[in-house]
């Protein structure tokens, strides 16, 4: 065979086994990580897995800084657990994402040198309490309808990790929205401090759920392999119906005047998002987008003794049971 | 001092007594025993379990999905390994 020939015979080959892998989602099969992939799928997952993994991390760092101001032991006990829940859920997600053959340190490196990318949400200040409570009710609320289909995407490791992440997180929104509903019933300051709250957070959560429909460029392939299940505007619809109807049960106020219950559509329509604003926090420009980072690289620097520390011990434990076995 | 990784883990979970450990995910740890305790805190925080195996990952041989055919395709036509294979008249109770 000529060269040419051999190369036609692999690419026809290679087609071949990439509409067998096509059939295979769409029957529904997952794939494993030993499984023939495409390059692309497993380049899509690595960096969809990974900035989900980030999320988590970087997520622990605003609600972080009010573990020690929570107003009562029972506020600091469940903040204390969220957080560490969301520690928790990077773990699951990054070991998931191992199984692509990307590893750990690989990804922490494009983490902490900004080539991947995590939630922006995460770039916007935690200024009150009451931040706490809008966190838990909106972001949280935001992220779950983001991940409950992820449930049944098609990659095993990543739809195993998050069925354990859904689980856990309802908790994350429900001990949101009771900090919310204790302030909204609380003395006028109180109110107005849940009130400040979710005006501050509303729209940033809105944009969670990622550019509109005909700007989102991933959308089509994503749907194909199960990576997405609905489009990010008809999630954000989602969202913005079932959570009015929570404001509105503790006397909340969505901050947009253009909000209204559409009869027709059985759904509320909206104002417009201020994507100008989306694209700023993406490209690093968010009033956080440093301090996170700093934050996150740090805390890898200063544990790096500690990390070496525990191989150096570990290794030399191995050294003395084996001189002991001889 | 030159930087060592720590080595990736396979975590095993028992979720009651009387049935079997379950894998559950993999973390990093630099030998066993931190692996069971972070095991612990990553896959244990709401009384998933009572018991714990972890498993450098290293030792661990996979098969290959590419011989999934030779490995196990031949069990497919032995269908006298299963019961209903065997006409028997209906009269027949308890078997």
């Amino acid at each position: 065979m000529s060269e040419e020939q051999i190369k036609n015979s692999w690419t026809e080959h290679s087609r071949s086994l990439e509409k067998e892998f096509d059939a295979r989602i769409a029957r529904d099969e997952k794939i494993e990580p030993k499984d023939w992939m495409p390059e692309k799928y497993r380049q899509t997952h690595i960096r969809q897995m990974s900035q989900h993994a980030h999320s988590e991390i970087v997520g622990m760092l605003p609600e972080g800084n009010w573990i020690t101001r929570a107003p009562s032991l029972r506020r600091k006990v469940a903040l204390l657990a969220k957080v560490q829940d969301e520690a928790g859920h990077g773990l699951y997600l990054y070991s998931a994402t191992e199984t692509l053959g990307i590893s750990r340190d690989e990804m922490y490196e494009q983490l902490h040198t900004g080539k991947a990318k995590y939630s922006s949400i995460f770039n916007y200040p935690t200024l009150t309490w009451a931040d706490m409570g809008a966190i838990g009710w909106l972001v949280d609320g935001a992220a779950i309808i983001n991940q409950v289909p992820l449930c049944n995407t098609s990659y095993g490791p990543y739809a195993r990790a998050m069925i354990r992440v859904c689980k856990e997180e309802s908790f994350h929104q429900r001990q949101g929205y009771e900090i919310m509903m204790k302030l909204a019933n609380g003395t006028p300051e109180q109110k107005e401090m849940a009130q400040d709250a979710l005006n501050r957070w509303w729209w940033p959560s809105l944009m969670m759920l990622g550019p509109t429909d005909d700007k989102s460029v991933h959308t089509a392939q994503s749907m194909k392999w199960k990576l997405k299940r609905k489009t990010n505007d008809e999630l954000r619809q989602q969202f913005i119906d079932q959570t009015v109807p929570q404001a509105d049960l503790i006397g909340l106020t969505i901050p947009d005047p253009d909000l209204k219950w559409n009869e027709e559509r059985g759904s509320y329509d909206f104002g417009e998002i201020d994507w100008d604003e989306f694209w700023q926090v993406v490209k690093g420009h968010g009033p956080m987008n440093k301090a996170r980072m700093k934050a996150r690289v740090d805390a890898w620097e200063r544990g790096e003794w500690v990390r070496n520390a525990a191989m150096a011990h570990a290794e030399k434990k191995a050294n003395r049971k084996q001189k002991q076995a001889v | 001092m030159s930087t060592k990784n720590w080595p990736l883990w396979e975590i095993f979970v028992r979720s009651k007594n009387g049935l079997e450990h379950r894998h559950c995910g993999s973390l990093h740890a630099s030998d066993a025993e931190m692996a069971l305790e972070n095991a612990r805190d990553v896959y244990t925080r709401r009384n998933e379990g009572v018991s714990i195996w972890v498993v450098e990952s290293k030792h661990i041989t996979a098969s290959n999905p590419e011989n999934n055919g030779e490995l196990f395709e031949p069990a497919q036509d032995k269908v006298y390994r299963h019961p209903t294979f065997y006409d028997l008249p209906d009269e027949v109770k308890h078997m």
